[in-house]
């Protein structure tokens, strides 16, 4: 697959280390995707990236994507510019099986640790419209590093004020810091949704994923209403190269999002040799 | 409708699936507390012969430093237990903790407790066994918390 040409229109730095780029194609219309998948990004001369899509398809107008800068593609990408030209290979692999019709009436838990927001962000905007159609409730319930880390933060408020619980700890609190400290499971016996009830979707930091599904599942939440997202090193997005496998999974092709119980939770509990 | 004091405490998780003479003996040496905002449950230093089942709002674990406000460990919601002290000569609090919303309690007595634990060690182990939960609980989440997750790959 050819990479597409885009070019930023726009860029807002929502953290010391973390740029949102919205993107246009040069020509032609915007492409359709689910809130969960993923594109590849070229920095062109500096290589290629997989980074999720953190807009919601409802959300008319360019492609956001949340670069957090890690290495040598992606700090190319957050260097970019507004003009400058981007390449975009997608959208690749499963997503996070939200709508914002209001059909489902579940709870929604959904626990983010630091840049793991991003893959989420279009899924709470998909629900958070459910919800005013009669959808269930949605708990966002979020853990950063510090203040400093946390990012959407005008996201976080727009949806308590759409009716969301909105819950956020840190590790490390400021001065100013007036919030919840501690690990963001310790939020989840408090957040007022019904266990049994209940769907969760969780994006972050591997080891806090694998402790938070154990936490939710202790607390009643059936292990098949669990989904995570996965990522290893994502390099042709087809399911060609192998380089993203997880046991007998592809995660370009079958995941990031994947259901917790059956294969995964095996999957994260092993231990790499 | 006002709640009892025995009804506070049997609804509390740290009371659960605990014998009951075993809740009677809580209840007796309890009583209900309430802190508004910024109120000290207990001030590092001071006689620990008290310890708080928290059921409604969140306080804050803190420690004091000069010229600054105090910093936050961490913050502890309903149905944790706050205070461990009691049960560990000599018995003095560890840190500050402080009421971040309004806070209700059961504040339980635990030198009336220490008192009837050596007339009965199995009350001793039964609520040893509910305090070190909540420590293991509370020790995993720190644990987790030096491993700074949210940190990049090469800061690791």
């Amino acid at each position: 697959m050819t990479p597409i040409a885009h070019r930023v229109i726009a860029k807002r730095r929502e953290t010391n280390d973390v740029v949102t780029l919205c993107l246009e194609p040069v020509d032609g219309p915007r492409m359709d995707f689910l809130p969960g998948q993923f594109n590849m990004l070229s920095a062109l001369g500096v290589g290629e990236v997989a980074i999720s899509l953190s807009g919601a398809p409802s959300e008319l107008g360019p492609l956001r994507h949340s670069v957090r800068d890690v290495g040598a593609v992606s700090r190319a990408l957050c260097q970019r510019e507004l003009g400058d030209v981007v390449g975009v290979r997608g959208p690749f692999g499963t997503d996070w099986r939200v709508t914002s019709r209001g059909d489902d009436e579940r709870d929604t838990v959904v626990v983010a640790g630091g840049i793991g927001l991003a893959p989420l962000r279009g899924a709470v905007g998909e629900l958070v419209a459910a919800r005013a159609e009669g959808g269930g409730r949605v708990f966002v319930l979020v853990g950063a590093r510090d203040p400093s880390q946390i990012v959407f933060g005008e996201d976080l408020a727009a949806w308590a004020r759409d009716g969301a619980t909105v819950l956020v700890s840190v590790d490390r609190p400021s001065s100013q810091w007036h919030g919840h400290v501690g690990l963001v499971t310790t939020l989840l016996a408090d957040a007022g949704f019904d266990p049994v009830n209940t769907r969760a979707l969780l994006c972050g930091p591997e080891i806090m994923m694998r402790f938070t599904a154990r936490a939710l599942v202790d607390l009643g939440v059936d292990a098949e209403q669990i989904l995570v997202s996965l990522e290893r090193n994502m390099q042709c997005g087809l399911g060609w190269c192998g380089h993203c496998q997880l046991g007998s999974l592809l995660l370009c092709r079958d995941g990031p999002v994947v259901p917790y119980a059956g294969i995964v939770d095996g999957l994260m509990n092993e231990r790499e040799r | 409708m006002s709640t009892s004091i025995a009804q506070l405490v049997r609804a509390h998780p740290f009371t659960a699936g605990l014998d009951d003479r075993y809740v009677a003996l809580i209840e007796g040496c309890s009583r209900n507390v309430a802190f508004a905002p910024g109120d000290l449950l207990c001030r590092e230093g001071e006689s620990a012969d008290t310890f708080y089942l928290l059921r409604r709002g969140f306080v804050s674990i803190d420690v004091h430093a000069p010229g600054r406000a105090p910093i936050v460990i961490e913050t502890v919601g309903p149905g944790s237990v706050v205070g461990w002290s009691w049960l560990v000569a000599p018995y003095r609090w560890t840190f500050d903790v402080r009421a971040k919303d309004p806070v209700g309690a059961v504040a339980v007595d635990g030198a009336c407790l220490r008192q009837k634990v050596l007339d009965d060690p199995a009350l001793g182990y039964a609520l040893l066994s509910r305090v070190t939960a909540e420590l293991l609980a509370r020790l995993q989440a720190t644990r987790m918390r030096l491993l700074d997750l949210y940190g990049g790959p090469g800061e690791h």
